[in-house]
């Protein structure tokens, strides 16, 4: 059993508060680091594309997760990113720079894209980006000199200062430590200022104008960091999979961008990265299950596609909080051990003596 | 000495007048009522105010300053906060987190300090944390601080919302029917939380608000609105007693 007993706003503050927590992540870490050495080639590729994954995921988690607007267009922005950074590195631009070019050139698309888009909300705001990334696919399919068209347009190796990062396992750490800075920067942010606004503007308009939360332009916001760290993912993605195609950014990685966050569980990191892991492992685990199933269902086309809806309903259904919600639960179980009631999360109806008392 | 002032106010919603031609002024230090029947205009006054509508005509004037043309998240750095008469908190958070929210127009440290955590920003939410504590100890909210407030009692949700106001330390406060939906123990408590207010923080306070003898106990004036109509201006015994007042009241 464990109580929270803070003796100074700093101990609020804290990240990790408790030895269990810090060893926890120092052993994650390590089993990161680690995992290069130990695995195979092919498992070392595919977690590279999961932190690439969780990257986009966590781009997305600002927008949708935080501020409450949804995105069915994630995929142009990933698109975009990959496609600028990889022509740049073409014109000579050296890694280290044409990353955060290409993060600031989509973050600038995400500018141009929200002004208008924060008009609408709901079903309307997934059209508008909708919209967006099936006119992205069309202008980098017809746009030869620039992007290949749909020849496609190869990336040029990663060289950071002078070392060629192209190889599995130097690519793996890139990626591992994008991703860290990518998570602790936007940890930062959501418990500062600027992301408790965007968590009013997603509860309440009404209250956040009314408290001096300038709702428009943290919308925007949301959009422009969300795009910038979609950028990001989308230049990474593009060393990952070293030739850039205008299909490989179609409609199925913005729903699945769009299933990572809602599965790992809206308005929470963690939730992100738990989504990103399970969906973007999804389709090699499908893969491998395949052989065993029967004929008939193994050759279904689309089977991916149902495997997703049907995981997204699941959770609909039994886990709404997604992942993270689960994880929370099961951390509680073991911190009030053993008073953890079931309906502890419940939604807390308590009645005073004269609710509505008129 | 009047701190704040509303003249010639009107208000249309195509062919509905919820406010019409309506002048009143608030002195500084004052509690000060509105009352009227459903649907008199009452919400609406407090909407123009914190510019969530644009009146059709009047303006509005708040310490000597114009604030009819402010941008709406502006008002509050005026020094104007509010409340709503359906509780609008902030869902996902716990009770310390709704608070803060209330001090957003304090600083925070840029944008960058904060991606990077920087110690002036550390600093600076300890400090809105120390301010948002005293708010928890006014209005006794201690039991609750770390309770997300989704699952909170209604009576206790209302006091959040007062207390989130409370935390972005105006000078005006407006109060939507603070006391609709609690019950007798908690409506008391709130008149004692609105003598601190006014006396202690030194607040001015405008109320809308139906349960009369809060308004009695709490309010120094009292203005009764009917049909977007001012219909009587003055301590709560004399409008309680204006024969206008009760033909409205009853349903002329
Ligand atoms: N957004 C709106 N659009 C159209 N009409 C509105 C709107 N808001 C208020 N009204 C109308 O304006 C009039 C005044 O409404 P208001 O909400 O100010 O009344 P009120 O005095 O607060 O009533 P109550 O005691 O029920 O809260 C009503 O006729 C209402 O229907
Ligand atoms: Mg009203």
């Amino acid at each position: 059993m464990r109580f929270d007993y803070d003796t100074s706003y700093r101990d609020g503050q804290a990240l990790l508060r408790y030895g269990s927590g810090r060893a926890a992540y120092a052993v994650l870490a390590l089993l990161l680091l680690a995992a290069p050495w130990a695995l195979g080639k092919y498992y070392v590729g595919e977690m590279t594309y999961l932190f690439i994954m969780c990257i986009g995921s966590l781009g997305l988690m600002v927008l949708k997760g935080y501020t409450g607007q949804v995105s069915l267009g994630h995929s142009a922005f990933l698109a975009l990113g990959a496609y600028a950074h990889a022509w740049m590195l073409g014109k000579g631009l050296p890694f280290a720079l044409s990353i955060p070019m290409a993060m600031g050139f989509t973050a600038l698309i995400g500018l141009v894209i929200g002004l208008p888009a924060i008009r609408v909300s709901g079903l309307y705001l997934a059209m508008v980006t909708l919209a967006f990334a099936i006119l992205t696919e069309h202008v980098i399919g017809h746009w030869d000199a620039v992007t290949g068209g749909f020849n496609g347009m190869s990336v040029a190796n990663p060289v950071v200062f002078g070392f060629d990062l192209s190889g599995l396992r130097p690519f793996y750490y890139l990626c591992l430590g994008l991703l860290t800075l990518v998570l602790l920067g936007l940890v930062n942010l959501m418990r500062s200022q600027t992301g408790r606004a965007f968590r009013g503007v997603r509860d309440s308009e009404a209250a956040a104008y009314g408290l001096g939360i300038w709702v428009s332009g943290y919308k925007v916001l949301a959009f422009v960091i969300s795009a910038g760290v979609s950028g990001l993912a989308g230049a990474l993605l593009a060393h990952h999979v070293r030739f850039l195609t205008p299909e490989g950014f179609g409609l199925f990685l913005a729903l699945e961008l769009v299933l990572m966050v809602t599965i790992g569980g809206l308005g929470s990191l963690r939730g992100a990265i738990f989504g990103a892991v399970l969906i973007g492992m999804l389709p090699v685990f499908i893969s491998r299950i395949k052989p065993m199933l029967p004929e008939q269902v193994s050759k279904q086309f689309g089977l991916e596609i149902f495997v997703f809806g049907l995981i997204l309903v699941l959770f609909v259904l039994f886990e709404p909080k997604g992942i993270n919600g689960r994880w929370i639960k099961l951390k509680t179980f073991f911190q009030t051990f053993p008073l953890y009631r079931k309906d502890l999360f419940k939604r807390g109806k308590t009645y005073m003596k004269s609710e509505r008392y008129k | 000495m009047t701190m704040f002032s509303v003249r010639n106010l009107s208000l249309r919603f195509g062919g509905v007048q919820a406010i019409a031609d309506l002048s009143f002024e608030v002195a500084q230090g004052e509690v000060f009522a509105i009352i009227g029947p459903n649907g008199a205009g009452k919400t609406s006054v407090l909407n123009v105010i914190t510019r969530v509508f644009d009146p059709s005509a009047g303006s509005v004037h708040f310490e000597g300053r114009d604030i009819t043309q402010l941008a709406r998240h502006r008002v509050v750095n005026a020094g104007i906060a509010r409340t709503f008469q359906n509780i609008e908190l902030f869902e996902g958070g716990t009770v310390l987190e709704n608070l803060l929210l209330g001090r957003h127009r304090f600083g925070h440290g840029n944008f960058f300090a904060q991606w990077l955590w920087t110690p002036g920003v550390r600093a600076a939410e300890a400090a809105s944390q120390a301010a948002v504590e005293q708010v928890i100890e006014l209005l006794d909210l201690a039991p609750h601080r770390k309770s997300p407030v989704a699952g909170l009692p209604y009576g206790v949700r209302k006091v959040v919302e007062l207390a989130r106001a409370l935390a972005a330390r105006p000078r005006l406060l407006l109060l939507d029917e603070p006391s609709s939906g609690l019950n007798p123990e908690e409506t008391r408590d709130l008149a004692f939380w609105i003598d601190d207010i006014q006396n202690d923080l030194g607040v001015t306070v405008i109320m809308v608000e139906h349960d009369m003898s809060l308004v009695s106990e709490a309010a120094d004036r009292v203005l009764c609105m009917n049909l977007g109509q001012r219909l009587a201006l003055g301590t709560p015994a004399e409008v309680q007693s204006n024969p206008a007042v009760i033909a409205a009241y009853l349903g002329a």
